[in-house]
């Protein structure tokens, strides 16, 4: 597999706090400051980049056409070459970079939002199940998460001491994490939906992010140390979780693959797991071993605005990159059920 | 290192009907799909991702659809990517795809958008009431027609043009076999004496609510190679958003629409576009914004583009036919209606556009447009591969 | 039609006294089948339990009209036990709105003998003992049938061993009366909040001024505000008063009776530049015969009792604006 036909970079990062209710700020509001962040990190303005992509859910915000009031924070004007994804931003950041690599623009903003407080978000990701057969029993997020957990532990894949190390790890490490929602370890708690405990579980919150690519020297203009996307990729899977082996996530390891992450190890991993066992099956899917430092921000179980949790995972990794802590990070991103889809980026600084 | 050529080489497009209550939403996604791969003579297996459009979400009360759909698009262990850009969904999506192909990334590209507005109500849809806002006084022509009266004050042009504009994309779609609105008694009179819903729109000058699907598969210089009819190339393609509402913002001709066509035809050498394009497909929900369109895109001079209509140059037999196939005055399922526009202008190029065929269309503008007149996406192909 | 009912509330939890308000967004979809989603609905209705044959030789089971896997088109329909075996399950101990039973219940994979994927739904059993992997279980159908995925209304533990071989039947997939279509209605509840400007916007508008927000950099007036110049991309904080009179930009005259409004036809919907905005609002004129409203009218609001937004907008005498004046506001 060669590699991409034109060098492409994270130069700037940037996210809101994620908190449990933003209400007092409208997403223009909540997306604005973070918009400005990233910006001033690389001087630049959003008329400047030559693309523009974002990632946000109508069914989140409970409106149709929510993205359009969003851009009111971008500062459209003159008009900007602007896409828009019903995805998380990881894949707003793919469609960018893809545009990048095409050569027709040099630089692009990428940014993500999403409030999940103003909606139930157990019951309405039930909307995205088959509509037919699933959705009518309202099967939710965490129940179906907890299906495959039991899966997990029938085939001796974890056991919950494990899955509560995980969830310990990630709010230890989000102690360091100005933004994350839950800093500091939680009580495990009672089970929500057994085997899944309360710790095991991402927070329910709201927040945005945001990043710029550049390509090739204007990257190198823009930032000290660019973090390279040496490979981004994504696959997804049959929708059924009945038809799918819930242990293992083969869409994870074939956009690893595709990314290249298997070339050379990585030093760090950031995952889009919103439940501690989906770590487990991430780090089988990727060849994870002890010596990869997984999820040092703290992960989606410390802060998950859902719509631009993974969008964070790269720029989280990326941010590492460019302060040197990092060599060669892996980025993941997912939506959907169960791990449904599954996004893979690899990031190196120079060397 | 040059982008690589964007070859169009398999259009599908389902019966386009109020209410396709004989499939359900895959099988209405599969039964385009299906076709654009016939028409390319692949199947799921020779397609490396999927790159899928369609409007909000409630509109079929699916959250991220695609998701439940991948498999019936053949997506699994393949890239699947869902583009929403309000109206110009269509067009942004399948701009989507071709860039897949331009930056090499993939070889060959299945790009879908669609709409079965039979599922929910389109209007609830678009005007689901948000708390402390005031209620849309005037439902979906109210929002268009001050636009459409600003233009008329701007233009000083004669009432009589939106019907004559309506008359014709209707007649156009009776050549159409896919279109919804199959009107074989309708006349010019039927149109003009029309009640006027939203004064100065008519009836018969609003386009319908569809059930429907569109999908194209794009490919490489290679892929264009083997496919058994002649493939439309992607000459240029472009897209542009402004905000929903600000200060100075120009409803009638609006800036970013003006942006997005002189992108295109800088990358397509287009200079004159009036002489240089055989055929346009552009979205006209009203049928009054063919005549602004013409001005916006940059055929006919500011306030001239009703004299372009008046004069019968965008008929099928006109120098500049305007909506051979009918247009979205005669199909609109909103999502896929951007993609309609793009996959008609390039089933013209191709010369495979059946009855409402312009003969010897050369380069065609696929135009799509959404939201508050703010998304723009626009694609120019054409029969000769691009230098 | 949808049920929306936003009603205003106190805003005691939101923090800087923001506004909040429900929002339901609440539609019954009505969903056309096609033919194997079709059958397999028919086919619960009449207590049958239909998968589909994909092109590897599986059993699918609910059946799709594609193969999973690979896409292929698939119709060569099975019927397989009302019986099977639990691949993985979930106690959940507190059922939540919509979901098949009331009382805690285990949420279920289930490969039906016959079939080799598993279907999704409830088990109805005592408690998180009396359930484990492996174990068998049957249908409980429910009373009341209507070719739904409900009509299986959940699994229940069953005693009998697997059946040795559990070659599916094949199955025509008829029946009498087929179910073509299903209702399914979805109801969600939001809490809505607008919001720090629009809060202050509609704060204002309860003492009947308006008030919009001028951008740093552009100086334009923004009415609604929304907490950001959209052309600019930065905050607006300075707090202007705009109108109350205004200028008629453009305008329709609405000739047919929207949905849920009670007003009567014909009226003029019309775009009205306050004075001192940036941009129009969109309001109702009154106070003047529909044909005589006319682009330039100086307009000012009347207000009602008990209304968030003045109920219209009549004529001031004022002579006309110059369309000089206004064009730019258009």
């Amino acid at each position: 597999m060669p590699g991409p036909i034109r060098d492409i970079a994270v130069v700037a990062f940037a996210q809101s706090d994620h908190v449990a209710d933003s209400s007092a700020v409208s997403e223009a509001e909540m997306v604005l400051p973070v918009l400005h962040d990233v910006l001033d990190r690389t001087g630049l303005k959003a008329r400047d980049t030559g693309f523009v992509c974002s990632g946000s859910s109508d069914y989140l915000a409970g409106r149709a056409f929510s993205f359009t009031m969003a851009l009111d924070a971008v500062g459209a004007w003159p008009p900007l070459s602007e896409s828009h994804v019903e995805m998380d931003g990881a894949w707003a950041l793919y469609e960018a970079w893809v545009a990048l690599l095409t050569g027709e623009a040099d630089t692009a903003l990428v940014y993500a939002y999403g409030k999940s407080s103003p909606g139930d978000l157990r019951e309405v990701l039930t909307r995205q199940l088959d509509p037919y057969h699933l959705a009518p029993l309202w099967p939710d997020s965490i129940a179906l998460a907890a299906l495959q957990a039991q899966a997990l532990l029938d085939a001796g894949l974890t056991c919950e001491d494990e899955l509560a190390a995980v969830a310990a790890r990630s709010r230890t490490a989000a102690a360091d994490n100005p933004h994350a929602q839950l800093r500091g370890p939680r009580p495990q708690g009672d089970h929500v939906v057994a085997p899944l405990r309360r710790g095991d579980c991402a927070p329910v919150g709201d927040g945005a992010a945001a990043v710029v690519l550049a390509a090739g020297d204007r990257a190198r203009a823009l930032c000290d140390r660019p973090a390279w996307i040496r490979g981004l990729d994504h696959r997804v899977e049959a929708h059924s979780l009945g038809v799918r082996d819930l242990t293992a996530s083969p869409s994870t390891r074939l956009a690893a693959e595709r990314a290249g992450a298997f070339d050379r190890p990585v030093d760090l991993a950031e995952l889009h797991a919103p439940f501690t066992s989906q770590e487990i099956v991430l780090r089988r899917a990727l060849d994870l071993g002890d010596g990869v430092d997984v999820n040092p921000s703290g992960g989606a179980l410390a802060a998950n605005p859902v719509m631009a949790t993974g969008l964070i995972r790269i720029g989280e990794a990326a941010a590492r990159i460019q302060r040197g802590e990092s060599h060669r990070a892996l980025a993941h991103a997912t939506s959907g059920p169960c791990l449904q889809q599954n996004l893979v980026a690899v990031l190196e600084g120079e060397s | 290192m040059s982008k690589e050529p964007v070859a169009v080489v398999g259009i599908g497009q389902t019966a386009h009907v109020a209410a396709r209550r004989d499939v359900s939403l895959a099988g209405l996604v599969r039964e385009a799909a299906r076709r654009a791969l016939d028409d390319a003579a692949l199947d799921w297996r020779d397609i490396d991702a999927v790159v899928i459009g369609k409007a909000p979400d409630f509109f079929e009360g699916v959250m991220m659809p695609e998701l439940f759909l991948a498999d019936a698009l053949g997506a699994v262990g393949k890239p699947l990517l869902r583009v929403h850009t309000a109206g110009s969904v269509g067009g942004s999506t399948a701009l989507v795809a071709a860039k897949l192909v331009a930056a090499r990334v993939h070889r060959t590209v299945l790009t879908l958008a669609f709409e079965k507005q039979s599922e929910s109500n389109a209007m609830w849809g678009l005007s689901l009431p948000i708390p402390f806002q005031q209620p849309l006084l005037a439902g979906a022509g109210g929002f268009f027609a001050p636009h459409v009266r600003a233009y008329l004050r701007r233009s000083k042009a004669p009432d009589h043009i939106g019907s004559l504009v309506a008359y014709k994309d209707r007649r156009n779609a009776l050549k159409n076999p896919y279109a919804h609105l199959h009107e074989v008694d309708l006349t010019l009179e039927k149109v003009r004496s029309s009640p006027m819903l939203w004064d100065p729109i008519r009836y018969s000058e609003t386009c319908p609510s569809s059930d429907g699907a569109c999908a194209m598969v794009l490919t490489d210089t290679a892929g264009a190679a083997r496919s058994p009819h002649p493939p439309a190339w992607l000459h240029g393609g472009a897209m542009r958003s402004e905000p929903t509402l600000f200060a100075g913002k120009d409803f009638v001709s609006p800036r970013a629409g003006r942006d997005c066509a002189a992108d295109v035809y800088r990358q397509s050498g287009i200079t004159d576009p009036r002489r240089e394009i055989d055929a346009v497909e552009m979205y006209v929900p009203f049928s009054w914004y063919e005549p602004m369109w013409l001005e916006n895109l940059g055929f006919a001079a500011e306030g001239e583009g009703w004299r372009l209509t008046e004069s019968g140059a965008t008929a099928l037999d006109g120098d500049l036919p305007v909506n051979p196939s009918g247009g979205v005055l005669s199909t609109n399922p909103i999502g896929a209606s951007g993609m309609l526009r793009f996959a008609e202008a390039a089933l013209q190029v191709r010369g495979r556009a059946g009855e409402h065929q312009i003969d010897g269309a050369r380069r065609a503008l696929g135009h799509a447009y959404g939201g508050g007149a703010q998304f723009f996406s626009m694609w120019l192909v054409g029969a000769d591969r691009p230098e | 039609m949808p049920e929306v009912t936003p009603e205003p509330t106190a805003p005691p939890a939101a923090p800087e006294d923001v506004l909040t308000a429900p929002l339901v967004v609440e539609f019954p979809f009505t969903r056309s089948l096609g033919p194997v989603r079709g059958a397999f609905l028919t086919g619960l209705r009449e207590r049958t339990v239909l998968g589909i044959r994909a092109t590897d030789g599986r059993v699918v089971v609910p059946p799709t009209e594609y193969d999973p896997e690979t896409g292929e088109e698939l119709s060569t329909l099975v019927e397989v036990a009302p019986t099977g075996t639990v691949t993985t399950w979930a106690w959940n101990p507190t059922p939540r709105r919509g979901q098949p039973l009331a009382t805690p219940f285990a949420w279920v994979l289930v490969r039906l003998d016959g079939a080799d994927t598993a279907l999704l739904h409830a088990l109805d059993a005592p408690g998180p003992d009396a359930v484990r992997t492996g174990m068998r279980v049957r249908v409980r159908w429910a009373a009341d049938r209507t070719g739904a995925i409900t009509d299986l209304a959940c699994f229940v533990p069953d005693d009998a061993p697997a059946p040795e071989t559990a070659e599916p039947a094949p199955h025509h997939g008829a029946f009498d009366d087929p179910v073509t279509g299903i209702t399914v209605p979805a109801r969600l509840d939001y809490t809505y909040a607008p919001g720090r400007a629009q809060t202050r916007y509609l704060r204002a508008l309860g003492d009947r001024r308006t008030l919009g927000e001028r951008c740093p950099v552009c100086r334009k007036v923004y009415v609604p505000p929304r907490g950001a110049c959209p052309t600019c991309g930065v905050a607006t904080a300075e707090q202007v008063e705009v109108g109350p009179r205004g200028t008629v930009t453009t305008f329709c005259i609405v000739n047919i009776k929207a949905r849920n409004l009670d007003i009567e036809v014909p009226y003029v919907y019309a775009h009205i530049a306050l004075d001192g905005a940036g941009l129009p609002l969109h309001a109702r004129i009154g106070g003047i015969p529909y044909d005589q409203v006319r682009m330039g009218l100086r307009v000012e609001p009347v207000w009602r009792d008990g209304s968030r937004y003045p109920d219209h907008y009549r004529p001031t005498g004022e002579p006309d604006a110059d369309y000089d004046s206004y064009k730019e506001l258009i």
